[in-house]
């Protein structure tokens, strides 16, 4: 009854697309909060070359703006294409942020671009500047209920599963939006836009300087971006810190993955600095082990556990099983919403009735009177991410996180002390980090999303049970669709942004502020 | 206390299917303009320069716009959430040409005057082209698959089941329908430039706007009497339009006809296809005598009344099934919980009124027509 290779395919073509939507939401994220950082400078100096500079790093956004739009409408959509069950099994909780944004933050920010681009003439300075601003505030929000929405995926808080419409639905708002885990989530990504952004102006101008073009404009891009990109890279090691602090407790399944925790020990527990998983044997091949750090790191304390993998296994099979007559129950109460002997049973149940899905995939012909004790451990297995990715992307994140906080805080030394102009070793340093936010974004989301799997809503609905039902042939059309489409949309963007890199920032003077002033 | 809760559930499932009219007509409208816009761009571009001209009198505006469709889909999700998963995976491969379309348009309009190359521009014409046309194809075709009925089932999880093939989705009604929108759409295109632009790409857009009034009236008339001849369908029993239900406790009954039923009950329904009439034949006018203003605004009027006769027909259908009719998504069974859709229509209370406001100052800033020679001027800018 399931294709695995659907499953498997839809998950690909979604964690692909994501992705590639997420190489395009940073840039925007920061570089719209720096731009209106440039133009206030501008505004409240008069400084032409600070009105030169925002219109030069309009330009860059708008390319990347573009694709962030592309890629974004696929997300949008692909709930409902590719994850039907998904989608109205959620709907009534996940889709109200998801709408919200549309209202309070794609409006907002599509209806201001155009008039940040198109409007120098036609505005006021004072004008210009709010109209700035409200970009910004717009890609900002954007990010806030997405992410809302994501950590009810990660921590369905807020949420209580009806047994009649059999689809989970929202119990109280507040609890959405300021579920822990959402709070956290959202400030580290959003400063993670703002590093990205600063890592990115950094290396073009320091670019310039190499070339030796356009020195003032580059030496002051260089200064605001690399004061602004100190602030974030502070900022998200802090909130990342946080964020690990709330996962431990929301989803601990993905803490002992992010660990390579397979067995159980007493306080303090040592970090795996280290380690080459192996899922198949549930140890370790071998580790680099730190004594006492990692009840330090997750707990704050000397004295904290967390649960290894081999305990959350015992726990899942317990799970599963009263996860069993929850799903029963809740047949029953498909065929009879009246059924109250059913309702019952599904009150007493229904707290697992996630797990009963899972273990579902494996029962034979579906039917889960003849789930075998085998069946049962093998879903139990399933709750175990592939710890692999996740300790590895984790350990990426983090490694080039400490990387970005030492090169700000170099580079806002050595800009505030007019130190970069003349360090061609630093420069070249400045164009290599562009990359590494990037890479950080990407491994950052693969901890979340890979560390939730079995589930797509953690402990409530399994992605298996998520996927539409389509054909491997509509799938393959898709996945082969997306894939061709996306890497030319890559190969024009890297094009068009290098061609205007080297072009540079045009001359300013009286003349040049009617040229400027946008068309398509 | 309950018994008010629950009128209050079966009203508020009302309110929401109004409001995805008004999301639909914000489509049609919005979307629709900029998307006639592309459809027109060389017929009404014969130089490069005329084509620039056409492109940014949508330029700062049809990121904006776009956004309707965006909104369509999140709110689709989170008031109708089961309509959202049936609809967009049993159309899944139109879904994709609509989306595939659809996401070329951003980089056609951000692209394409980037490179003064000749080649270069042609071929991004020939997305705006396609993303002009083609999604409104499939926006139109879609509503006709709606009203004849697609063919799906749940299984008694209520995880959905498309049966049909995907060509069965662009049969002759739909492809009829998806006319009507592009011709809709080329109509709003044309007043839209008319209005924006100076002679001769003023006057071309006038004529093709004029044209396209004309073949949209030609199209409603035909799709009326198709309707009036098809099969719809009729609730015969299920739980009280105040219960929190799902599709799978209802009888529903194919009618020979039945798509004029409501109209039958209510005549005052009339109303909308009377609309789309009135609305169409005075906008011709406007346009013919000048005023492509007046003629912008009419044409937003007849999609109120296309959306309107659709709806009036269908109530209080969404999406029947044609295979398992008692499966079909109503008003009724297929809306979120109580609870979401205040708090949905709280936060559309709020902000579509700051919306409306902001985003006619954004028209306003950009008013009057553009100038070639800014353009020309600012051949570096963008
Ligand atoms: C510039 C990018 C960047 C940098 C330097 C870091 N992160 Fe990060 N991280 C992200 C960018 C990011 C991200 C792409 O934005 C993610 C993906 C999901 C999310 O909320 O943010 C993320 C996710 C993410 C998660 C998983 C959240 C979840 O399970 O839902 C954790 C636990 C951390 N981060 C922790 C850290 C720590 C401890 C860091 C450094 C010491 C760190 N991050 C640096
Ligand atoms: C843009 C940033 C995001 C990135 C880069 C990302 C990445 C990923 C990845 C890598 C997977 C695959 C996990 C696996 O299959 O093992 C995945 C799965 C998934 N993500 Fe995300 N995600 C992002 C944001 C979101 C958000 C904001 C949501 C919801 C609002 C979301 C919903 C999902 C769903 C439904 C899946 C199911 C597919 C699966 O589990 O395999 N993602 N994502
Ligand atoms: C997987 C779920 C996601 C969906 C459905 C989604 C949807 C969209 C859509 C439809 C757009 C185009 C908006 C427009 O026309 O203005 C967009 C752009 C954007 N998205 Fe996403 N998105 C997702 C993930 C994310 C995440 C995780 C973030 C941030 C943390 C994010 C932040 C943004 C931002 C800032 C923009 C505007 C800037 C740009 O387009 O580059 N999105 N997204």
């Amino acid at each position: 009854m399931v294709n695995d290779l659907v499953v498997e395919l839809s998950r690909i073509q979604f964690a692909a697309t994501a992705l590639y939507h997420f190489l395009f939401v940073p840039l925007t994220l920061g570089l719209t909060v720096l731009l209106a950082v440039m133009e206030t400078i501008y505004v409240t100096t008069g400084r032409e070359i600070y009105k030169e500079m925002a219109q030069f790093w309009t330009k860059l956004l708008l390319i990347n703006f573009a694709l962030g739009v592309a890629t974004g409408l696929t997300m949008e959509f692909q709930f409902g294409t590719n994850w039907s069950f998904y989608s109205s099994f959620v709907g009534d909780t996940f889709g109200a942020p998801l709408a919200i944004e549309g209202l309070m933050a794609f409006f907002m920010e599509s209806t201001f671009i155009g008039l940040m681009v198109f409007g120098w003439d036609r505005l006021t300075k004072a004008q210009h500047l709010i109209v700035t601003y409200l970009v910004a505030l717009g890609s900002n929000f954007s990010a806030l209920w997405i992410l809302i929405a994501n950590s009810f995926m990660q921590h369905p808080a807020g949420a209580e599963f009806n047994p009649i419409t059999m689809r989970m639905e929202l119990a109280n708002f507040g609890e959405l939006f300021f579920n822990p885990d959402a709070q956290a989530k959202f400030v580290h990504t959003v400063l993670a836009g703002y590093v990205t952004a600063a890592i990115f102006v950094c290396g073009i101008s320091a670019w310039y300087m190499l070339k030796r073009r356009h020195l003032d404009f580059a030496r002051r891009s260089f200064r605001v971006a690399s004061v602004f990109g100190v602030m974030g890279a502070a900022g998200v090691l802090t909130l990342g810190d946080a964020l690990g602090y709330v996962g431990a407790h929301v989803q601990p399944t993905k803490l002992a993955a992010m660990e390579a925790l397979w067995e159980a020990e007493p306080a303090p527990m040592a970090f795996n600095a280290i380690a080459f998983p192996n899922q198949a044997e549930q140890r370790n091949d071998f580790a680099i082990r730190v004594p006492a750090m990692l009840s330090l790191l997750v707990t704050h304390s000397l004295s904290g556990t967390v649960p290894a993998i081999d305990q959350l296994e015992v726990q899942a099979r317990e799970r599963i099983r009263n996860g069993i007559p929850a799903v029963q129950a809740m047949e029953k109460l498909s065929a009879d919403p009246k059924d109250a002997e059913a309702l019952a049973r599904f009150k007493a149940h229904g707290k697992d009735v996630g797990y009963g899905f899972l273990v579902q995939r494996y029962a034979a012909g579906g039917d889960l009177s003849k789930v075998t004790d085998a069946d049962v451990a093998r879903a139990a297995r399933d709750t175990i991410p592939e710890v692999w990715i996740v300790f590895w992307a984790f350990r990426a994140m983090v490694g080039f996180g400490l990387l970005m906080l030492a090169y700000t805080v170099l580079a806002m030394l050595m800009s505030l002390g007019n130190r970069v102009q003349h360090n061609r070793w630093f420069q070249w340093g400045a164009v290599l980090m562009i990359p590494v936010p990037f890479l950080a974004c990407e491994m950052g989301w693969l901890v979340a999303e890979v560390g939730r799997q079995p589930w797509t809503v953690y402990e409530m609905l399994p992605t298996w049970l998520s996927v539409s039902t389509h054909s491997e042939a509509y799938m393959i059309f898709s996945l082969s669709g997306f894939i061709l489409l996306y890497t030319i949309f890559a190969i024009i963007e890297i094009f068009l942004m290098l061609h205007f890199i080297r072009k540079g920032p045009e001359p300013h003077g009286p003349a040049g502020a009617t040229r400027l002033a946008g068309a398509y | 206390m309950e018994a008010y809760a629950f009128e209050a559930y079966a009203a508020l499932k009302v309110v929401w299917w109004l409001l995805l009219g008004v999301l639909l007509t914000g489509i049609g409208v919005m979307v629709g303009m900029d998307m006639g816009v592309g459809t027109l761009l060389r017929h009404v571009g014969r130089t490069d320069a005329e084509r620039r001209v056409a492109i940014n009198i949508v330029g700062p505006h049809w990121d904006g716009n776009q956004v309707w469709f965006i909104l369509g889909g999140g709110a689709i999700f989170a008031a109708w959430p089961l309509v959202y998963a049936t609809a967009f995976s049993g159309f899944y491969i139109v879904m994709l040409v609509l989306l595939w379309s659809m996401i070329v348009r951003p980089l056609g309009f951000e692209y394409r005057s980037k490179l003064p190359s000749e080649r270069w521009r042609n071929a991004w014409d020939a997305m705006l082209f396609i993303s002009g046309f083609v999604p409104m194809l499939v926006f139109g075709a879609a509503i006709g698959n709606v009203l004849q009925g697609v063919p799906f089932q749940f299984d008694w999880r209520l995880v959905s089941t498309y049966t049909g093939s995907f060509i069965a989705l662009f049969n002759p009604f739909a492809l009829l329908c998806g006319l009507m929108s592009v011709a809709l759409a080329v109509y709003m295109g044309g007043a839209t430039l008319a209005s924006g632009a100076a002679d001769p790409v003023s006057a071309r857009a006038r004529r093709a706007g004029i044209a396209a009034g004309l073949l949209a009236l030609a199209i409603f008339t035909l799709a009326g009497y198709l309707v009036s001849q098809m099969d719809g369908f009729r609730l015969v029993s299920g739980p009280p339009p105040e219960a929190a239900q799902t599709p799978l406790h209802q009888q529903v009954a194919r009618v020979p006809g039945g798509l004029l039923a409501n109209f039958a009950a209510w005549p005052l329904l009339w109303a909308f296809p009377g609309l789309v009439y009135g609305a169409l034949l005075l906008g011709v006018l406007a346009q013919v005598l000048r005023r492509p203003l007046v003629g912008w605004w009419l044409g937003a009027f007849a999609w109120v009344g296309v959306i309107g006769t659709v709806g009036a027909a269908m109530f209080p259908f969404l999406m029947p099934s044609s295979t398992h009719p008692s499966h079909s998504l109503t008003v009724w069974n297929s809306g979120s919980s109580l609870r979401t859709l205040s708090w949905m229509l709280g936060f559309t209370l709020v902000f579509m009124p700051l919306i409306v406001w902001y985003t006619s100052w954004a028209f306003w800033v950009m008013r009057g027509k553009v100038d070639p020679k800014q353009i020309e001027g600012s051949e570096h800018a963008l």
